[in-house]
């Protein structure tokens, strides 16, 4: 009991010489995974989020060098009332220095203004919109792995390049599902096409059938799912049971993960386009860390590109406060170092932060494979198309985010 | 015009799972006054046992349809006979918590090991005579695409429905049943074996729940929440109908899913919530449902 007292005045006594600067060699590091653990999105976030965490810091060996890296997560189940009271108790109580994950652009949006407030960090690997680099963006924020406009940008400009040039969206109704509709048609429009109309359906439903008949009969080329997850794959599922397909019109995957994929089975998925970051089989690296990390996987899945982003986005962020000589529990003052230094990972390559908080790093088109080309369980990928980073995301001149400099 | 026929047939396609899931929940609740919260883990059960038989030994869908029920309603009985008939007696609100609990539990190991996206389930092509190919594809009927697993799921659902309701206010047995919910010592003293009765009665309501999964298993992936997320409008239905009343949670489920079907079509964003608002009303009006009578 002594000992334990004796410690926690100690640990109070490192924490205030810290705060107030004079002891930089503070290296107790804490990391919240704030994810969906048991809802819609548990796949491609959750425990497989917590997971790369995990794997970031065993990889990074601070360990060895005197560091004490502490994990912890939790289940925001979608809901930012509930995400922004975890946040604001692990900030206050648990002294959370970094935020990972924050899957669903509600819960982020609402996450980032706390983070900002409280002076934490926020490396969003999880979250669509892109209003978390551009209006809403925040010196304590980094969006790592992808965004509502890199998505449009590419997979959106090649179906119209490929003849798609009138669509008819299908959009999730919240933050996330208005940000890929807005930037969909942005993209759309600016290459030539025109959007005929769209309908807006509640998160998670389960049956899409009314809405899919309206998109079949409004003749659209393309019909754009602006929604994630389980709304996707249900969405997908349906369709080719209604005939879209085969009736000539195309399904156009916003944003699909490769746990969707997985769930669908590729009878169904075949065929379909879409953008990602990250693909466990794309070069020597990604491949070596996935078969790591599905072996530690409950269910042996691949990473999720949100997943990968988790392991990635640490990755840097350990280097930076291991180059900082530890950690000053200043969020802001972390993540200008972090803008500074060029990152690099096995997973992402070799990529840079801009001043609005985006990562930069590669785009790749993909198609889902035909079940003969597949040669087993998650080889479903075909590469058809690569987008260089600079290219990929909203250029800097037409960003609406004050710490951009014009 | 056309298109508001096609969002009546496919309100009608949605609505006869709620008709089936409220259905089983309006029997359970007439002959054991239990709430049955875990419902929708039971559907769920079913879509998987489905899976299952499949993937593991190569079972078809239409043996799925009749094993399923029975292995998820046997599943059922156990419960009954382990833990609910314990709270025979007491008040509902103990029956709701103790089956709450038991779907968290289920969802909850389902989802550990299968995790949250699902897994596919094909709608069965077989058996093949000339052009047909089981039940996929689809029959154009000028104003809409059917597809045909929908047509066999309305007609199937309005099968099973009507003969759940003739078993219960036709038959002999359904007469034993009835007495024995409103008097259990008397009927006993006609030499018939009450507890057993009931669970029999549970391991049916439980069996058409798994029933409506498998039905549902080639249109909505098979995943552990799938019943989670239903079963609170299946509960909204089953208080629109009037608790315990069996005609009557058939009717509401059909009309409920057709009320939301046009709403999808007219005004999207409060596709989730019209039946509660429904429901709000009713409650206003008439607390006992419309066709329940007054305790």
């Amino acid at each position: 009991m002594k000992h334990r007292i004796s410690a926690l005045f100690l640990g109070t006594a490192l924490a205030l010489a810290a705060g107030s600067g004079a002891m930089a060699q503070d290296k107790t590091v804490k990391i919240g995974v704030l994810t969906d653990n048991s809802g819609l999105y548990s796949d491609l976030g959750g425990a497989g989020s917590t997971l790369a965490a995990q794997m970031a810091m065993e990889d990074s060996g601070l360990a060895a060098k005197g560091w004490k890296i502490d994990i912890v997560s939790a289940d925001h189940q979608n809901k930012p009332d509930i995400a922004t009271t975890i946040a604001r108790q692990w900030i206050d109580v648990e002294k959370v220095d970094i935020f990972m994950d924050v899957l669903n652009s509600g819960v982020a949006l609402a996450v980032n203004n706390l983070v900002k407030e409280k002076n934490a960090i926020m490396i969003n690997t999880g979250a669509a919109t892109s209003d978390l680099t551009n209006a809403q963006c925040s010196p304590n924020t980094i969006h790592w792995v992808y965004d509502t406009y890199m998505l449009a940008n590419s997979t959106g400009q090649a179906l119209v390049k490929a003849g798609g040039d009138t669509w008819y969206f299908l959009t999730a109704d919240y933050a996330f599902g208005h940000a890929l509709e807005r930037d969909t048609t942005a993209v759309v429009v600016k290459s030539g096409g025109k959007v005929i109309g769209g309908v807006k359906h509640p998160l998670n439903s389960s049956d899409f059938s009314s809405f899919l008949l309206q998109a079949q009969a409004s003749k659209a080329k393309i019909i754009g799912m602006a929604n994630a997850g389980g709304d996707t794959t249900n969405t997908i599922k349906q369709a080719a049971e209604f005939g879209i397909v085969a009736g000539g019109q195309k399904l156009a995957g916003l944003l699909l993960f490769i746990t969707d994929v997985h769930s669908l089975g590729l009878k169904v998925a075949q065929g379909l386009n879409f953008t990602e970051t990250f693909y466990w089989d794309l070069n020597d690296g990604t491949r070596a860390f996935s078969k790591r990390f599905s072996e530690r996987m409950k269910n042996k899945a691949m990473p999720s590109m949100v997943q990968a982003g988790v392991y990635s986005g640490l990755v840097h962020y350990f280097k930076t406060i291991d180059a900082m000589g530890g950690n000053p529990h200043d969020g802001a003052k972390v993540v200008a170092k972090m803008k500074e230094l060029p990152t690099d990972d096995a997973l992402f390559g070799k990529g840079t932060i801009r001043a609005d908080g985006r990562k930069i790093h590669p785009a790749y088109l993909f198609e889902v494979k035909k079940p003969a080309e597949s040669k087993g369980p998650w080889d479903y990928y075909k590469l058809i198309g690569t987008t260089p980073g600079e290219q990929a995301f909203r250029p800097l001149s037409e960003s609406a985010c004050p710490l951009v400099k014009k | 015009m056309q298109a508001l026929y096609a969002q009546l047939l496919v309100g009608l396609i949605n609505g006869s799972f709620y008709a089936l899931l409220s259905l089983g929940l309006a029997v359970i609740f007439g002959m054991l006054n239990i709430i049955n919260f875990a419902h929708g883990a039971l559907y769920m059960m079913g879509a998987f046992c489905a899976y299952f038989l499949l993937n593991l030994a190569g079972i078809g869908y239409w043996w799925a349809l009749i094993i399923a029920p029975i292995v998820v309603g046997i599943f059922g009985m156990i419960l009954e006979r382990t833990m609910l008939q314990w709270l025979a007696g007491l008040d509902h609100l103990y029956g709701l918590l103790l089956t709450f609990g038991i779907a968290l539990i289920v969802q909850g190991v389902f989802q550990n090991y299968f995790g949250s996206s699902g897994l596919p389930y094909a709608i069965p092509d077989y058996p093949q005579i000339g052009d047909w190919r089981g039940l996929q594809g689809g029959i154009n009927l000028g104003f809409m695409f059917l597809p045909i697993y929908r047509g066999w799921v309305v007609i199937f659902s309005l099968v099973v429905c009507l003969a759940t309701w003739f078993l219960i206010e036709k038959t002999q047995l359904g007469a034993y049943l009835r007495a024995a919910t409103e008097n259990p010592t008397l009927v006993r003293a006609f030499g018939i074996n009450v507890p057993r009765m009931i669970t029999l009665t549970y391991g049916l309501g439980v069996g058409l729940a798994a029933l409506a999964g498998v039905l549902s298993a080639p249109i909505n992936q098979v995943r552990p929440l799938m019943g989670a997320d239903l079963i609170i409008v299946v509960f909204a239905v089953v208080v629109i109908g009037g608790m315990g009343s069996i005609m009557g949670s058939i009717i509401t489920g059909f009309a409920l899913g057709v009320i939301e079907g046009l709403t999808k079509y007219f005004y999207p964003e409060a596709s989730n919530t019209v039946v509660f608002v429904l429901m709000v009303l009713v409650l206003l009006v008439k607390p006992t449902g419309l066709t329940g009578r007054a305790a």
